[in-house]
């Protein structure tokens, strides 16, 4: 078990490394005056010759590279012409339009997309799973068929066509929920859940499918193994089979695959992020990219391709641990 | 990673189905009502698409021209008349704000979708060959590399770092062609994966190790052999690519990185119908509904073609193991 995480960390380490390096020849190497897409288009030329100097642009690429990456490890200092700018680890450089770091800009960010994730997560399990159970226990009825119909509608919408539907609904004709605007945990949990009711509603909406489709193959798998018939044999009651033992076994792929989304919802929530007004991580993504704020689409990008290689670790686990059979080596 | 672990257990249900002949596949892709009417609902839509200039001319329409006086200055830019101001003139009603005709808007827009998708589509299923082809017949090292590559491709955030590209790329690129490569370079792991499984599979034939033996090189086996034996998994698993490079291309243009007025695009108009949901209704939901039928056309369309192609592995490539599952019942073990 001990070998196996190790492992997993040192492959996990080379993969972000491995990206880190795509993506830094990808933006600082390509086409164009680095310094002056890092600056923005409202910089005069002595402004751009100082970012130049701050980003020691003069140096070779695996130079520059390798402060970056000293940067992320340890921290950077940046001079600023009259003192020096403290850039605590992990620095991923400075917004220059912003006039901010862009590990705060992110920093900032994340319970936005924190709080999307993790609602919309409750609320697409409860629909997912259930409905996908439903479906296997009555296997051939017109309920499993309104139930694959609909998970295949729930596939094939767009995220942000549900969610334009629901706001018009809701907010536009039935007035019955405000327009959502963020509103922190921290300063009045009933507003917050109370504006992010529809984006989780959104979100959860097509998220589900997946997961009712997932629950019921992997119900029905369960169910067609021999320790059940065992204990369908011995009497045991229909409840306590479907409810504990099928159950047991059908779960570890959900859990996985819950895990594996939260991950890739970072960056996956930039949709509903951008459609509700969220001030979240993929807002500022697509905000860095329209401005052509070259840190920050190198900071986001790399912050939301690391959840996804963690997810998959903690997906693994996960799985292991839910599922005795799994041996993990 | 788990999620490769669940889809390459497949690779032993050996040996490929004999390639069938297209009319058999005909056969039963036409025995699946569902899939025959997702098909004909394609190809109105591909032909509508194809002859947007023409019906455009039918209409009377230019796809470009503004109607100022067709919307109400004094509302903020409403389209005058019921329904998003249909008329002889507009017959899906004009644009809000700029008073352009939504017919035809709608008809551009759904060729830079399909197009887009199309050529994404094929740009993941050329790359997807080759190095699933590649990682499949090299030796161990290239193996472990090319298959830890695909992993990691199929992991990313596609969406995320294609937006990311589009901050590089200066902005007289042309944005579909930008589209293709970025989707298609980005999302091209799961074929990949796929290719390299079955090639595992198919190596071990005797029909290929008599080609090895009587001296044909790699290549050659790779293409005369492996090929056309790969060609109907590779179809299957393009017709699930498809609908999802549409939603990735609307998706772009929604967050207003992808296909840049004036050329339109159905997720540039939702974009915009954003702000104007509650006045003009009509504006958000014609583009909504067509991308939501062309995506569940495809979606129906490739369902059908997975039966049609391969009906003992129809629902391998399903989230989950339903194949094992139904092969199972199939065989009668209790449930």
């Amino acid at each position: 078990m001990r070998g196996y995480l190790l492992r997993r960390a040192i492959g996990a380490v080379i993969v972000l490394f491995a990206l880190s390096l795509v993506i830094y020849a990808l933006f600082y190497v390509a086409p164009g005056d680095p310094a002056r897409l890092a600056c923005g288009p409202r910089c005069n030329p002595e402004q751009i010759r100082q970012v130049r100097e701050q980003l020691s642009l003069g140096d070779p690429v695996y130079v520059q590279y390798w402060h970056f990456l000293q940067g992320l490890a340890a921290g950077h200092d940046y001079s600023t012409g009259t003192g020096v700018l403290h850039c605590d680890a992990p620095c991923f450089g400075l917004s220059y339009q912003n006039d901010q770091q862009v590990t705060d800009l992110i920093t900032q960010r994340l319970p936005v997309t924190a709080s999307l994730a993790l609602g919309a997560m409750v609320l697409w399990l409860l629909l997912g799973v259930g409905s996908g159970l439903l479906s296997a226990l009555r296997r051939g009825g017109t309920t499993e068929r309104v139930l694959t119909w609909l998970t295949l509608a729930g596939t094939a919408t767009p995220v942000f066509i549900i969610g334009l539907l629901l706001l018009m609904l809701f907010c536009a004709y039935l007035g019955w929920l405000p327009f959502p605007s963020y509103v922190a945990l921290t300063e009045d949990p009933e507003q917050w859940a109370w504006n992010l009711l529809l984006p989780w509603t959104a979100l959860a909406l097509i998220e589900s499918a997946k997961y009712a489709r997932l629950t019921r193959s992997s119900m029905l798998e369960t169910l067609a193994e021999d320790h059940i018939r065992t204990f369908r044999a011995y009497g045991v009651a229909e409840r306590s089979i479907v409810g504990r033992h099928a159950l047991r076994g059908a779960l570890p792929p959900v859990i996985a695959l819950t895990a594996l989304d939260l991950g890739s919802m970072f960056g996956n929530a930039v949709l509903t992020e951008t459609l509700f007004g969220l001030p979240g991580l993929g807002q500022l993504l697509v905000h860095a990219t329209r401005t052509v704020d070259l840190p920050v689409v190198v900071g986001v990008v790399l912050v939301t391709g690391a959840a996804v290689v963690i997810a998959n670790i903690v997906a693994d686990l996960l799985y292991a641990v839910a599922d005795r059979r799994v041996a993990l080596a | 990673m788990s999620a490769g672990t669940l889809e390459e257990r497949p690779a032993a249900v050996a040996p490929p189905a004999a390639p069938s002949g297209a009319r058999q596949v005909w056969r039963r892709l036409r025995a699946r009502k569902s899939a025959l009417i997702a098909a004909a609902v394609l190809a109105l839509l591909v032909v509508l698409a194809l002859a947007a200039p023409l019906l455009g001319a039918l209409e009377g329409q230019d796809v470009g021209a503004y109607h100022d006086g067709l919307v109400d200055s004094a509302r903020g830019g409403v389209p005058i008349g019921s329904y998003g101001g249909v008329s002889g003139d507009h017959w899906l009603g004009v644009e809000p704000g700029t008073g352009r005709d939504l017919f035809v808007r709608l008809l551009y827009g759904a060729r830079v979708s399909l197009a887009v998708a199309a050529g994404a589509t094929l740009v993941q299923v050329f790359i997807g060959v080759a190095v699933g082809l590649a990682a499949g017949l090299g030796n161990r090292l290239v193996d472990s590399a090319l298959s830890h590559l695909s992993d990691v491709m199929v992991a990313l955030p596609m969406l995320v770092f294609a937006i990311g590209v589009t901050a590089v790329v200066p902005s007289s690129f042309p944005r579909p062609v930008l589209l293709v490569f970025v989707i298609g370079l980005l999302a091209w792991g799961g074929t990949a994966r796929i290719v390299r499984a079955q090639t595992l599979t198919l190596k071990r034939l005797d029909y290929v190790a008599a080609a090895r033996l009587g001296g044909a090189s790699r290549l050659r086996i790779a293409r005369r052999e492996l090929l056309p034996a790969l060609a109907a998994p590779v179809i299957t698993y393009a017709a699930i690519l498809l609908p999802t490079n549409i939603v990735t291309e609307a998706g772009m243009s929604f967050l207003g990185v992808g296909v840049t007025p004036p050329t339109p695009s159905w997720g540039q108009m939702l974009s915009t119908a954003t702000t104007w949901f509650r006045a003009d209704p009509m504006y958000v939901l014609l583009p909504a509904l067509l991308l939501f039928t062309t995506v569940l056309a495809f979606t129906v369309l490739g369902d059908g073609l997975r039966t049609a192609l391969d009906p003992r592995a129809a629902s391998r490539l399903r989230v989950g193991r339903t194949g094992r599952a139904a092969r199972r019942r199939k065989r009668g073990t209790p449930a």
